[in-house]
């Protein structure tokens, strides 16, 4: 590589952004552009960098929030800084830092105020709130108010994320304020938001209320005869000791007494498939993984969240985290990984400071590190934060992202299991199929497998939003049907429909209740129950509102790598804006193009999210009538 | 005498492609497989010189069994698989691609595109007279070559023939996403400003016109620029020892660009920017 990195400098903030991440710069080779100081006589006769530096190309990201949390934008002297220290060409890293909608490379202002203006919020008032904040901020507010897809947030909708750059931030905890120095980072959530609220957490994050404890998200916390929510509003999120005396790490314990080989045979013989959405068997995924003969192995967690209407992953994060980090390390060990990934979607910063103390812990109390619980396996987790991007869920474009390029999904094959994180055999996981295996070793495949039906066994969370009494999440064995979900979560009369499986998913009519939520009944019915999105919509919300809203959730969030996708997604929003406001014979031609295009989407994208990003209007227009 | 690589002798994958049975050495694609029976697959984001990024999807068939399409670009061919190239599924998602990359963007200089447009009765036309498109001014920066990104259809060739499948300089990347996603040096500046050396080879590989020889650029805009008309020589690059072929493509006794042939096996169409665009002192006529 003959790598060129222009003229531009950082400034001392952004250098000093980058070295907290990297170090200083070893050498002449790698300090900013002209800066003579670090010059050695060894730098004069040798030249160092190359492939050790090359191999930290996985630093990119993470040192692209370095420089965005500590000033709030990307300058060109900055990144040329970090391509410098990495080795990476500017003109890729560029491409990388404009992939995320979180960072920018435009100066603006060290405030950002992320309003969520998605499905569930519009409905809850994200417009008014917009109007409202821009308003009281004013121009010159220093603050900058940025529209933004679901915050997963929705049970209290509508929601706001405010992110403060400054100094001290870091892996995860919001560092003590240094005397003399500028304002910290911080970060504030806002749910549900009011102006009054949001202006005063956007003017002053530190000082901002706190949030209610995710026990809130969960009705029937507390309740007898919960599986994965037990210890949710039970357990103190922050305390090991407390994790361990609610039956934590027992299923650990339990795991190297039956080994990797039996591990897997428990995860399979009980019936475990990923719930992720796309329901794919965990036992096969880690078997297939486990028997590859090309190290090292390893393990992702996919915590990216980004699916409208989901919450549930932040839920069992921010109530036990823990029994993740148990969860991982089982994993880890089945499929003979010795480091996992946490990819953590960028807007969750109260499950980012939980899970890096529950990593800190564990790995302080041996059940993370060099001898897991003194069984002489390695195991340790890092967390990789996103930057806004839904597409980054997507089990290989996550790959790219953690790996430092841009997150677009990779073709297949080659599947994960075989060529997958840093072309290495790999198995990914949502954060819930992660935490299902703790009570399948707990309680025996049998007895697990005896949950819920034949096909889909076990217990499954639900994210239930929009017009009911109860929003939140949800445990039930699989079966329930929607109608009996809908009742705990106090159904309104006026119910016209119901988005199962989220902005990927389709949506079902209110006098359709007897759909047993489990993958065969929901795929028997036409639908698809996906990440497990329940998202009900009275008869006060016009549909068409909510299905440009979907529209311009996948136009924004599509890659653009392939041309079904990248384009598709625009012309399906612009025929949804030509008929909003009509109905039948006049909607007609635009409902054909609609229905030549979407075939051609989910037949020749690349990923699912171009093939799916059809499903719900389609499902609107079929079985809602929505333009007739 | 061009030296034929021949390699390890491989195994032959049985399979079949539209009834018929199909015999393929072991890690041939499908298109390949298509071309050896001689069937036209359209495609735009194949090269031959490249590993496609297959992301043009104009090339889909039907695999039997398959959820979706498969690129026949890159799906290798596998032992038992049934294949099949010309059905309405294949042929819709093709011509919707058409339709899409026609609305959006400028295939005036695509060669075969209006060939396509015409057999798949693609009709680009019908998503209105509002229907986003590019919307890109050339960029005119340089006297070498200029980047029309308003005909870019985001094939990602440039990227691979400037990063790590060829030229090593890494000075182009695709940069924002989705509809808005454009090819772009560092910081979006001027090719001037980023660390482009001017070897061409995106150029060499540009399936659309999208980045051409200014020449080019200027006589198109003058209306002088006549295909027809040019004869096309090759011979070898005098200016160091490496020898790399030329094809030097003439038009009234005017070089008005240089390609070079992608079928050698030293240099695959590659070239510096002495060969590429130093040809002026050959014509000079001061
Ligand atoms: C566009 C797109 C977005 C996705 N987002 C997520 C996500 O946010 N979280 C997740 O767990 N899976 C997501 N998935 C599914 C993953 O690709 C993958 O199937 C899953 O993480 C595998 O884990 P599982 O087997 O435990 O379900 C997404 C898939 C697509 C196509
Ligand atoms: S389907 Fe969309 S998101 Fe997926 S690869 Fe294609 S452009 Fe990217
Ligand atoms: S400029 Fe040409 S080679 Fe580059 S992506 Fe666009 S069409 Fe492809
Ligand atoms: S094109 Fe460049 S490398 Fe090739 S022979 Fe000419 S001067 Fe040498
Ligand atoms: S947080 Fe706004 S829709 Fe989910
Ligand atoms: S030519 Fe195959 S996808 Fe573009």
């Amino acid at each position: 590589m003959d790598l060129h990195f222009g003229d531009s400098k950082p400034t001392d903030e952004e250098r000093e952004a980058v070295d907290a991440l990297l170090g200083p710069p070893g050498s002449a080779w790698e300090a900013p552009f002209g800066d003579s100081t670090v010059r050695s006589e060894a730098d004069l006769r040798w030249a160092r960098g190359g492939r050790a530096a090359r191999e930290r190309r996985d630093l990119l990201l993470p040192g692209l929030h370095a420089v965005n949390d500590r000033v709030g934008w990307i300058s060109d002297g900055a990144l040329d800084y970090l391509c410098r220290r990495l080795t990476v060409p500017p003109a890729e890293a560029y491409g990388v830092a404009t992939f995320y909608s979180m960072f920018s490379v435009k100066p603006r202002p060290a405030t950002v105020l992320h309003v969520c203006t998605d499905v569930v919020c519009a409905a809850a008032g994200s417009a008014e709130l917009c109007a409202a904040v821009e308003g009281r901020l004013g121009l010159g507010s220093g603050v900058s108010v940025e529209r933004s897809p679901c915050l997963g947030l929705c049970e209290r909708a509508p929601a706001a994320l405010v992110v403060r750059a400054g100094s001290g931030a870091g892996a995860g905890a919001d560092a003590p304020h240094e005397p003399g120095a500028e304002k910290p980072y911080a970060t504030a959530v806002i749910a549900p938001a009011t102006p009054e609220a949001t202006v005063l957490a956007a003017s002053a994050p530190e000082a901002a209320e706190p949030e209610p404890p995710a026990s809130l998200a969960v009705p029937q916390a507390g309740q007898p005869g919960l599986t994965l929510l037990r210890r949710i509003g039970v357990v103190d999120p922050a305390s090991l000791d407390d994790y361990r005396s609610h039956g934590g790490y027992a299923a650990l314990r339990r795991a190297f007494t039956l080994g990797p080989a039996g591990v897997i045979r428990e995860v399979t013989d009980a019936g475990l498939v990923g719930r992720g959405g796309a329901a794919f068997p965990t036992g096969v995924k880690w078997k297939a993984t486990a028997s590859q003969p090309d190290r090292p192995h390893y393990l992702v967690c996919n915590a990216d969240e980004s699916e409208p209407g989901t919450f549930k992953d932040r839920v069992l994060m921010e109530g036990d985290p823990y029994s993740l980090i148990e969860a991982m390390t089982i994993a880890g060990y089945a499929v003979g990984a010795h480091k996992g990934y946490l990819y953590l979607r960028g807007e969750y910063p109260r499950a980012l400071r939980l899970l890096s103390n529950a990593i800190g812990q564990a790995r302080a109390r041996g059940l993370l590190g060099d001898d897991v619980l003194g069984q002489g396996y390695a195991f340790d987790i890092e967390i990789r934060r996103g930057a806004g991007a839904y597409i980054c869920g997507e089990e290989t474009a996550l790959f790219n992202s953690i790996e430092g390029y841009r997150g677009e999904p990779r073709s297949k094959p080659p599947f994960p299991v075989e060529k997958g994180l840093f072309g290495k055999p790999t198995a990914e996981n949502n954060v819930e199929t992660l935490v299902n295996v703790l009570p399948i070793l707990t309680m025996g495949a049998e007895a697990y497998a005896a949950i819920g039906t034949e096909k889909s066994t076990g217990p499954k969370l639900f994210c239930v939003s929009g017009s009911v009494e109860r929003p939140g999440i949800y445990e039930l064995p699989f079966g329930a049907t929607l109608g009996e979900l809908l009742d705990l979560a106090g159904k309104p009369g006026n119910l016209r429909a119901v988005l199962l499986g989220g902005a990927a998913g389709g949506f079902v009519r209110a006098d359709e209740m007897d759909i047993p939520l489990t993958f065969e009944g929901t795929r028997a019915a036409g639908t698809t129950l996906g990440s497990g999105v329940v998202l009900a919509v009275d008869d006060t919300v016009p549909l068409p509102r909510i299905l440009l809203r979907i529209a311009e959730f996948f136009r924004d969030e599509s890659c653009g790598q392939c041309v079904p996708c990248r384009v598709g997604t625009v012309r399906q929003e612009e025929a949804l804006h030509r008929i909003a406001e009509r109905t039948g014979a006049a909607a007609a031609g635009d409902i054909a193009l609609l229905r030549e295009v979407g075939r051609a989407m989910r037949d020749a994208s690349i990923c699912g999210l171009g093939q799916t990003a059809w499903n719900a209007v389609e499902s609107a227009i079929d079985r809602l009538g929505a333009y007739e | 005498m061009t030296a034929i690589p021949l390699g390890v002798p491989r195994r032959l994958v049985e399979f079949t492609l539209d009834g018929q049975e199909a015999r393929v050495p072991e890690g041939s694609t499908i298109l390949d497989a298509c071309r050896a029976a001689g069937k036209d697959i359209p495609t735009l984001c194949e090269g031959d010189t490249l590993t496609p990024k297959n992301a043009c999807r104009v090339c889909v068939v039907e695999v039997e069994g398959a959820r979706t399409l498969a690129p026949a670009c890159s799906r290798k061919a596998e032992a038992g698989m049934e294949v099949r190239t010309d059905t309405e599924r294949a042929r819709h998602s093709r011509k919707v691609v058409l339709e899409l990359l026609a609305s959006s963007v400028n295939l005036s200089t695509t060669p075969r595109a209006a060939e396509w447009i015409k057999e798949y009765e693609a009709k680009p036309d019908r998503f209105g007279p509002d229907a986003a498109r590019v919307d890109e001014e050339p960029r005119v920066d340089n006297d070498l070559y200029v980047r029309d990104y308003d005909k870019c259809i985001l094939c990602y060739k440039c990227v691979d023939a400037c990063g790590d499948q060829w030229q090593n300089t890494f000075a182009i990347s695709v940069v924002g996403r989705g509809f808005d996603a454009r090819i772009a040096v560092e910081h979006d500046a001027p090719l001037t400003d980023s660390a482009c050396v001017y070897c061409g080879n995106c150029i060499e590989v540009c399936p659309t016109g999208a980045l051409s020889f200014k020449s080019e650029f200027d006589m198109r805009a003058a209306g002088t620029w006549n295909e027809a008309e040019q004869t096309e020589t090759t011979t070898v690059c005098a200016y160091c020892g490496v020898g790399c072929n030329l094809t030097l493509h003439v038009q009234d006794n005017e070089i008005v660009k240089v390609t070079s042939p992608h079928d050698n096996p030293v240099t695959h169409g590659n070239l510096c920017i002495k060969g590429r665009f130093g040809y002026q002192h050959v014509q000079n006529r001061d």
